[in-house]
């Protein structure tokens, strides 16, 4: 604890200082590679895994089976519609849920009653479901045109905020980073897509901005008090503002990933696959992400966007002069 | 600063102002529980409590848009229907152009199928019929005989008289060699030889409900009956040529199932259906009446059927003429199959066909599970968060503690609230919005904290640090909350359902961290800054100056302002103005007024 105090307070002083706006060239280039990754890794793998909610079909849930051999499922259905294709998973501990094609009413009837006989529980146990694959698709229509909406008015928002645009671009290119990052994480993995987790995934678009306005506010703080100061160029109070609020960057990390772990981790080994799992798993990856780009596409991004004004490079230029005259002394 | 309240009067008062709102919360919902129906108890949403949503889509016909009063329409008619079935606590609402209907349980297969039935309701007379034999027959003993239950039924209006309409002849050929301008919708001259075909060719498995629902009225259609055992060829839709009205559900105002009276009133103990319609349904019905009661009873075009969504429910012969509008359908009707026809007819004059888009089904257990899991893991996260706020600020993680407990009890007094007045539901992703919320609350108290310690360092005395911490992390919330503010909003605003819920915990809880901290924590800081305990930076109190690094430089380090000479100090400040926002305006202002000397 002591130890972190330090941390904290030598970070806020400057003694101890990341390099985090001078070094962008590497990493931008960890986020272009990562990027590369997440698009040849997502279309290598074919694609999107999408849920049955953007495919359309049938599910069905045994609720209190006492065996999990998913193989009688399998047999069930195959009585029923033979050659079906199935998913199978397992739900909670003695849930199975069972994705087919789209099915007909009486054939959806019939492989509940195949089911409840195969598991040996009463048919009301089982649930069956559809899906039209329209519904998945509605859900991505609205979400794309909320996304739209959502990064034209915070760009303005935060533009006035700021009072300048280029904090606005900085935040812009830090969040598609998270999105693509995000997105490419279950294209990899094949991680399913479903409403759920585009729900996570919308939620990161607010986390990642939130972060981005909470370090940026800093460093409109510092670059503002030494306008025209002759301590530190631009860059460097840009990096002295991501330094000082490390601490908060970290604790903030920590206490907003602690929950979404745990329903990760309990979504994961109590129930499976389903809601819960699904929205925390990309809200994990998003604001893990999300926080990481803050420090380190953020930042440097906007100390990059604003070098070349001429102000500033006389300020630089200035700074570098001083600081040799004090050197030759 | 002598001249402006104390900060210790101030945070008194803000702090009672707090606990007022938070009465005054509990007193409404309380209130609502003695008098209003409430409970104290957020109602949740199907995939917590189990049930059945169905989500139903517009069927359109191209080109065709859907208004919202149609929508609107639909969705009285589909509750009526709904209620109509004894199912009690459903939901039916709107999102976007679909409607959801919500049922508590699992519904049984009556229900779904007056709910699936959510139909377009068209009267056709019948060209001709047939038995579906295409198909190799899955039991040998169907039999095409089409006069069985429903479908031999009778109108009973008595009240003959009339001269029959002029007598057509009837070509059971059904070719006219020439293509003749169909009279009426039951002239044979609608079939023309290619339909002939394509009726002979028909079976009852190429149906295809999602093309017949929207078929288009004044043509003649080749379809099933629900039972898929007959097809038939149905001429249009009859139409009233001045008005332009369909004879079509719309115009019907009534359907009851009741007993069929004999002619000298006495009850004959079997049931009937007897149809009202309005007006220019009575009209257009006469006319129909007139012309099919003309045609022999052994002819098919004796014959009206009643097209639901596209496929006959019931195709009953005119056994009389009707001039009032009321026809009285009988056959072998049991009370419930009357009923069942009569909720058809009623309910399902709907303006647009509907189709069942997703049919979701969560079992009551899986759905307490779930309820059970997501409290789980938001107790952990909970007790997670406190231990790490505990583990980084001493005891000042008691303040995060207390804060979030504050914005617990607020939210949920607010769901509940918020469930009681506008029916909402918490579902699934709500509980989600709310967990994701802790980290998010908690990070206004970290922002806070750590621009306290901020000041610390910068060698400021504990009282004049949470007043100048204060300032400038509220205006960092204030930027955050509102870019997550907006997050919610737009998504409340343009998602649909699961999603909705979920912005609306998420959107809820930005506002109640703002409150909270502004009412609660910061006046709760104001407070203990005044304590010896924090006041002298214990070791444990999180705010322990030398544990920050405060006493081993001096200030002027790195706020230069003290150490800068009054001519560089006027340049920089006109960059600095240009940046400025007007909170940190009068924020500077107050600095050089006031606090100046703390330092």
């Amino acid at each position: 604890m002591r130890s972190f105090a330090q941390f904290g307070n030598d970070l806020y002083t400057g003694k101890l200082s990341f390099n985090f706006v001078g070094r962008r060239v590497l990493w931008y280039s960890i986020a272009i590679a990562l990027i590369i990754v997440a698009v040849v890794g997502t279309i290598g793998r074919g694609g999107f895994a999408f849920g049955i909610e953007f495919t359309g079909g049938s599910q069905f849930t045994v609720s209190d089976v006492a065996e999990q051999d998913q193989s009688i499922a399998q047999n069930a259905v195959a009585t029923v519609v033979p050659g079906a294709v199935t998913r199978i998973a397992v739900i909670g501990g003695d849930t199975l849920r069972i994705q087919t094609d789209q099915l007909t009413n009486r054939e959806s009837d019939d492989v509940r009653d195949a089911l409840a006989q195969a598991y040996n529980v009463n048919s009301s146990d089982v649930d069956a479901s559809f899906v039209g694959a329209t519904w998945g698709q509605d859900i991505t229509s609205s979400a794309i045109r909320a996304l739209i909406i959502f990064l034209v008015l915070a760009g303005v928002v935060m533009a006035i905020y700021f009072r300048t645009w280029k904090m606005s671009l900085a935040a812009m290119i830090a969040l598609l980073h998270d999105l693509a990052i995000t997105a490419g994480a279950y294209g990899v993995f094949g991680f399913e897509v479903t409403p759920a987790a585009m729900i996570g995934f919308l939620t990161i678009l607010g986390y990642s901005l939130y972060d981005t306005v909470v370090v940026f506010d800093k460093i409109r703080e510092n670059t503002s008090e030494d306008g025209g100061g002759l301590t530190r160029t631009f860059a460097e109070s840009v990096n002295l503002a991501v330094n000082q609020t490390l601490v908060r960057s970290i604790n903030t990390s920590v206490v907003a990933i602690l929950p979404v772990g745990s329903i990760l981790f309990i979504g994961s080994v109590l129930l499976g696959a389903g809601t819960l799992r699904d929205i925390a798993l990309a809200l994990f990856i998003g604001m893990l992400v999300g926080t990481y780009s803050t420090i380190f596409i953020a930042a440097p991004v906007y100390a990059h966007l604003r070098q070349n004004e001429p102000e500033l490079k006389k300020q630089e230029a200035r700074i570098v002069a001083s600081r040799k005259a004090s050197a030759t002394n | 600063m002598a001249a402006r309240p104390s900060p210790v009067k101030k945070a008194q008062r803000t702090l009672t102002w707090f606990v007022v709102i938070v009465l005054g919360l509990l007193a409404i919902l309380g209130g609502g529980v003695l008098w209003g129906g409430a409970s104290f108890v957020p109602k949740l949403a199907l995939d917590l409590e189990g049930g059945t949503q169905i989500i139903l889509a517009p069927q359109l016909e191209s080109g065709q848009t859907v208004s919202q009063e149609q929508l609107d329409q639909s969705v009285a008619i589909i509750r009526q229907r709904v209620d109509a079935t004894g199912v009690a606590e459903a939901e039916i609402a709107t999102s976007g152009q679909n409607v959801v209907v919500s049922l508590p349980g699992v519904p049984d297969e009556a229900t779904m199928e007056r709910l699936e039935a959510s139909a377009k309701l068209e009267f056709r007379p019948v060209l001709t019929w047939d038995a579906a034999s295409s198909t190799p027959a899955p039991s040998p003993s169907a039999t095409p005989a089409p006069n069985e239950g429903d479908e031999s039924a009778e109108a009973e209006e008595l009240t003959e008289g009339d001269e029959p309409a002029e007598a057509e002849q009837p070509e059971q050929t059904a070719e006219p060699s020439t293509p003749p301008t169909p009279t009426d919708a039951s002239d044979y001259a609608w079939i023309t030889e290619e339909l002939f075909d394509e009726f002979t060719n028909f079976t009852c498995d190429s149906v295809d409900e999602a093309t017949l629902s929207v078929a288009p009225s004044d043509k003649p259609l080749i379809t099933c009956d629900d039972t898929l055992t007959i097809k038939y060829l149905l001429g249009p839709v009859d139409k009233n040529e001045a008005s332009g009205a369909l004879l079509t559900g719309e115009h019907i105002t009534d359907a009851t199932a009741d007993l069929v009276m004999s002619s000298t009133g006495v009850s004959t103990g079997r049931w009937g259906v007897t149809i009202t319609f309005d007006e220019a349904g009575t009209q257009l019905f006469t006319e129909v009446s007139r012309r099919l009661f003309a045609f022999p009873t052994n002819d098919p075009r004796n014959q009206f059927a009643v097209v639901l969504d596209g496929k006959v429910i019931t195709a009953p012969t005119m056994n009389a003429l009707i001039p009032d509008g009321k026809p009285q359908i009988t056959g072998n009707f049991t009370q419930e199959t009357a009923k069942v026809l009569a909720d058809q007819l009623k309910f399902g004059a709907l303006p647009i066909g509907f189709t069942v888009l997703t049919q979701d089904t969560i079992s009551a257990t899986l759905g307490t599970s779930q309820l059970e899991s997501g409290l789980l893991a938001g107790a952990i996260g909970l007790v997670l968060v406190v231990v790490y706020s505990l583990f980084q600020y001493r005891t000042l993680g008691l303040v995060t503690v207390a804060s979030l407990t504050m914005a617990a009890v607020i939210t949920y007094l607010l769901i509940s609230i918020l469930s009681w007045r506008e029916g909402y539901r918490l579902s699934l992703a709500g509980v989600a919005g709310l967990i994701v919320a802790i980290g998010i609350t908690a990070d206004s108290f970290i922002v806070y904290f750590e621009r306290i310690r901020d000041e610390l360092r910068d060698g400021r005395g504990l009282e004049s640090a949470v007043e100048a911490g204060w300032k400038r992390a509220l205006r960092t919330i204030f930027a955050s909350d509102t870019v997550n503010f907006l997050a919610a909003a737009i998504l409340f605003i343009l998602a649909v359902g699961n999603v909705q819920g979920f912005a609306l915990t998420l959107g809820l809880t930005t506002l109640v961290d703002l409150l909270v901290v502004t009412m609660f924590t910061h006046p709760l800081l104001q407070l203990l800054a005044k304590t010896r305990f924090f006041g002298d930076g214990h070791r444990l109190s999180g705010l322990d100056p030398k544990a920050l690094g405060a006493v081993y430089r001096g200030r002027a380090q790195f706020r230069e302002p003290v150490a800068v000479g009054a001519t560089k100090r006027a340049k920089s400040s006109k960059e600095a103005a240009r940046r400025q926002t007007i909170a940190e305006r009068k924020a500077a202002e107050a600095d050089s007024r006031g606090e100046r000397k703390d330092g």
